[in-house]
């Protein structure tokens, strides 16, 4: 059975990384400028407008063309930094989907069990009656929202502001808790604050580079097309790739350790123990500017590669080269993505990476960089505005002073902010709505009823009618049809305001068109609420000091001033001229910071600090107290802990470990994606990847329907056999049943990986685990036809790989 | 010397923590953080109880290694009771009255490693001393577990 047909797929289809523009260490990543448009639209015939992608974390500068009042194509910014020109499939294709026939133009308000069409004023007006009758009745604890990592920075402001001062509940997160949490997690703990040490460029200047748990070649494809021209180039830097799948990075690494799912903290305080016990760390780095090395060589003491290898399942010579590598490399560049950060231990995991910076004394120095990756194009904004589980400007909630010149900025009294705890994370706000404490739900540009683990206990939450559900959506998603309330919103090219890509770039993102039918910008929509809801300051002013975008960016500068994510260098007028700025932008650095802790200047110290740390075990939180004891002069903090195995292991009745992830084609529940032709035909539908020995001994074959079941639930697609890691499954996230022609339900027919997800989270990070879990595998059906995944990609067959 | 009765005093007390840690967990389980930590740390607990044996050995005292365990059988009712009040706000405040249970269990313990520390400093018990001082560590993070998981949910408990 042929599998693939690459001559009749689009070109960028069929080579999702174009062609290769070689350079050398030190030198200039060449130009190359991609283009899609609409056939027979010529580039002088359209006008362009700037923006930068919102499909995937990379922050790739783009420019819209406009004709006629449509979108008709885009082009790669050729003066960007993060992206020379290039753009990857999803940008090439995805803005198709803005002008989907099927937007929702309209707000939907539930009547008689049914959504049915409305103005604006009913749909607001029910909302705000609910809200204040609920205010009245049960305070502000009753209150959730869940928003996103899609939105922009203005958008994301305005509802921190409304949500944490204006209702004061502290039940306010983005599904950025699904994909980075971990990554702002571990950068407090390591750093004492969120932001990326690293920067891109450092793939210009590294001699080794590392990927743990990072398919960049599908999550980032322009970071893989630089890292790419690099390892084609003259002096090629060596490449470790952590992963139990054979993806393209994998292919091209120098070690690729396909540990057991489970077990990448073993394999990393192993590492650990090696540059230790071969004294491959800056000592005088280590006692100038870190804390805690006692802690870190007590925790890795035993820690060899002859005890990881049986528990990661991997050589352990390969683990003693892989230390080698770097512990004796001159420039080591790292990045990291939900490999670790949905995998079990994911935070002290990744914590162990910042810890090689720290032992080598390797940051802030071109090359010498440290990502710890987003997974959503807007993530970054979502941490820093408080969105997300955290208050705005990465101020803690156990420092009063935080706390106080929050309130100031806001012209709010403290005790208005709750702070009394941790920011509920997601999690504990979908538990709240079961409970029944929560009974209004806001879901902002997120579908949790495909993207959250275990949705079958999470459609019953969302169809409770103790909770009354709002969802402000672009489509009419598989979450939307459980809402009391449907807003339709306005997305990218629709409306104006920033966002900023994981290695701190800021973009401006024009108004290219305007929104479909009666669509309002996100930020919009908050405002009209806050002003119904009559939100006050503490002198009876409104508390919402802005009506567009420009004013609430401005707003955002004065919440940012003086912390490290200090924005207020930064205007949209600069932005405009200049391309993209980094953060810290301010007096002391005009120009924006290409790398964080260039001179050890981190900001951990007690009065700085945006956490006092958690326990890596259980994630209780550090004592102030404590804090100032470990770390009084605000250094880097080595943090540690040990292995412990996964809390659901496989077994004799399910043998397997579930993982689920991403293909390079499709971004989250495919709402926009599946509505570009050209990436809706790449991977139209689910599969199952199998290891070629485990479909061998379970008599499986490429396309067999397969039924894969948890103790949560059961899935069926065609199995897709690959040089994946034994013991391994991996099913993509992205399929759910808005297309399935199932009234957006999985009815006999489900396919979404999160049927079978447990519900189990980091206990620093609060990250779930959707890499964890063990699952059964049987074959239902024989094939009709291989399975529809891609075989360009991790996803290829065995025998496409072996050729 | 009553070192031994100490030793054999705390391995009862570390065993009683680690199966509430057990039972409070199962009640919990539509707490999935509750349910999966509390597991993790009665591990830790009973870890303990195995690195007091060879002193227990040492000073001719007998300690019962392991949990008393709840039979399955028990498991299954209390998991299945967790899933019928899992919708309801009451297990709000049962898990207050359960993490304040827990907290109590844990102080005890700690304060057991205290007196078992001093009595090894006291007699330059060094082994003994090094065993203590990871144990208790150990314990104390069941402690602050205890009082920040509470914290946690204390407001929502109590305010809605």
């Amino acid at each position: 059975m042929a599998i693939g047909d690459a001559h009749r797929r689009p070109e960028r289809i069929a080579d999702p990384w174009g062609a290769r523009t070689p350079y050398s260490r030190d030198g200039e990543w060449p130009v190359r400028v991609d283009q899609q448009l609409a056939s027979g639209v010529e580039p002088d015939a359209v006008g362009w407008f700037r923006s930068a992608s919102i499909l995937h974390s990379n922050g790739d500068e783009i420019d819209i063309a406009v004709r006629d009042g449509r979108i008709v194509g885009v082009r790669g910014d050729r003066e960007s930094r993060v992206n020379k020109g290039r753009l990857g499939p999803k940008d090439l294709f995805g803005w198709q989907a803005n002008s989907s026939p099927d937007r929702l133009t309209r707000p939907l308000v539930r009547v008689d069990g049914e959504l049915r069409e409305t103005d604006w004023e009913t749909a607001m007006e029910r909302l705000v009656a609910r809200s204040k009758g609920l205010l009245e009745e049960s305070g502000p604890g009753a209150f959730g929202f869940y928003t996103s990592g899609q939105l922009f920075l203005e958008d994301y402001y305005t509802l921190s502001v409304m949500a944490r001062a204006g209702i004061g509940t502290n039940h306010l997160d983005g599904n950025t808790r699904l994909c980075t949490a971990t990554a702002g997690e571990s950068l407090k703990e390591s750093f004492g604050c969120d932001g990326q040490p690293g920067s891109h460029s450092d793939v210009d200047h590294t001699d080794t580079i590392c990927c743990y748990g990072h398919n960049v070649a599908e999550t980032q494809t322009v970071l893989w097309m630089r890292m790419l021209d690099r390892l084609h180039g003259p002096d090629r830097p060596g490449l470790l790739v952590v992963d139990p799948r054979p993806t393209p990075v994998a292919r091209e690494a120098d070690i690729h350790l396909a540990v057991r799912s489970g077990t990448n903290l073993a394999l990393l305080n192993a590492l650990v123990h090696e540059l230790i016990a071969h004294d491959w760390i800056d000592r005088d780095y280590v006692e100038a500017h870190a804390v805690g090395l006692e802690e870190i060589e007590a925790t890795v003491e035993g820690c060899t590669p002859g005890w990881a290898a049986p528990i990661c399942g991997v050589d352990a010579r390969d683990i003693e080269a892989a230390a080698e590598l770097i512990g004796t490399t001159e420039r080591l560049f790292s990045t990291v993505l939900q490999g670790v950060y949905q995998s079990h231990q994911a935070t002290a995991a990744a914590c162990q990476v910042n810890n090689i910076h720290i032992l080598r004394g390797m940051l802030g120095r071109p090359g010498c960089g440290l990502l710890q990756m987003n997974g959503q194009p807007t993530a970054q904004n979502t941490r820093e505005t408080g969105a997300n589980g955290d208050l705005p400007g990465f101020r803690n909630w156990a420092n009063d002073a935080h706390v106080e010149e929050l309130a100031r900025v806001w012209n709010v009294e403290p005790a208005q902010i709750p702070h009394y705890g941790p920011p509920t994370h997601a999690m504990q706000i979908f538990r709240y709505c079961e409970q029944g404490s929560i009974r209004f739900l806001w879901i902002s540009a997120t579908n949790p009823a495909v993207s959250l683990p275990e949705l079958e206990r999470i459609r019953g939450i969302l169809a409770d009618e103790r909770v009354f559900v709002v969802v402000q959506d672009v489509f009419m998603t598989e979450t939307a049809a459980f809402a009391d309330v449907v807003l339709p919103a306005a997305t990218w090219g629709e409306k104006l305001g920033t966002f900023t890509n994981a290695d701190r770039t800021v973009h401006l993102s024009e108004k290219a068109v305007d929104p479909p039918g009666e669509a309002r910008p996100d930020m919009d929509i908050f405002r009209d609420y806050a002003d119904r809801m009559g939100f006050k300051d503490k002198d009876g002013a409104p508390l919402l000091k802005w009506s567009d975008p420009e004013g609430a960016f401005e707003a955002w500068k004065e919440c940012s001033r003086g912390r490290l994510c200090d924005y207020t260098g930064i205007t949209y007028e600069r932005l405009r001229q200049k391309h993209d700025i980094q953060w810290p932008c301010n007096d002391e650095h005009p120009d924006g910071t290409e790398r964080l802790y260039a001179g050890a200047d981190f900001w951990a110290s007690p009065e700085a600090c945006e956490t006092y740390g958690r326990d890596l075990l259980t994630g209780a939180p550090l004592e102030p107290v404590e804090y100032r004891a470990l770390n009084p002069d605000g250094k880097a903090l080595l943090k540690a802990a040990d292995y412990v195995p996964p809390d659901e292991l496989p077994g004799e009745e399910r043998p397997f470990t579930l993982n689920t992830g991403r293909t390079v084609f499709h971004f989250h529940t495919r709402t926009k994606t599946a509505r570009a032709p050209e990436l809706q035909a790449a991977a139209p539908g689910p599969w199952v990847e199998l290891s070629t020995s485990d479909a061998g001994s379970l008599g499986i074959s490429e396309g067999d329907i397969v039924e894969v079941s948890s103790p949560r639930g059961s899935i069926q697609a065609p199995a897709r056999i690959t040089g994946i890691r034994e013991g391994n499954v991996f099913v993509p996230f992205h399929y759910g049943y808005w297309d399935t022609g199932g009234g957006r339900a999985p009815g006999d027919q489900p396919r979404a990986a999160n049927e079978l997800t447990i519900s189990d989270w980091d206990p620093a990070s609060k990250q779930p685990l959707f890499k964890a879990g063990a699952v059964a595998v049987r074959r239902l059906a024989p094939a009709d036809e291989p399975a529809p995944a891609p075989t360009n990609t991790a996803s290829a067959p065995a025998e496409e790989v072996a050729r | 010397m009553k070192l031994g009765v100490a030793i054999e005093q705390l391995a009862a007390a570390e065993r009683e923590l680690a199966d509430e840690l057990s039972a409070i967990g199962e009640r919990h389980r539509t707490e999935h953080d509750v349910y999966h930590v509390t597991r993790t740390l009665a591990k830790m607990e009973l870890g303990h109880i195995d690195a007091l044996a060879p002193h227990a050995a040492r000073f001719d005292v007998e300690i019962e290694r392991g949990s008393n365990g709840g039979s399955s059988l028990l498991d299954t009712v209390r998991e299945k009771s967790a899933e019928l009040v899992g919708r309801r706000p009451e297990p709000g405040l049962l898990l207050l009255r359960d993490l304040r249970r827990l907290h109590t269990l844990a102080a005890g313990v700690s304060i057991d490693w205290t007196a078992l520390g001093q009595g090894a400093q006291a007699a330059t018990d060094t082994d003994l001393l090094a065993a203590v001082t990871t144990c208790h560590g150990e314990t104390l993070r069941t402690l602050k577990w205890t009082t920040a998981r509470l914290k946690e949910a204390a407001p929502q408990a109590l305010t809605t």
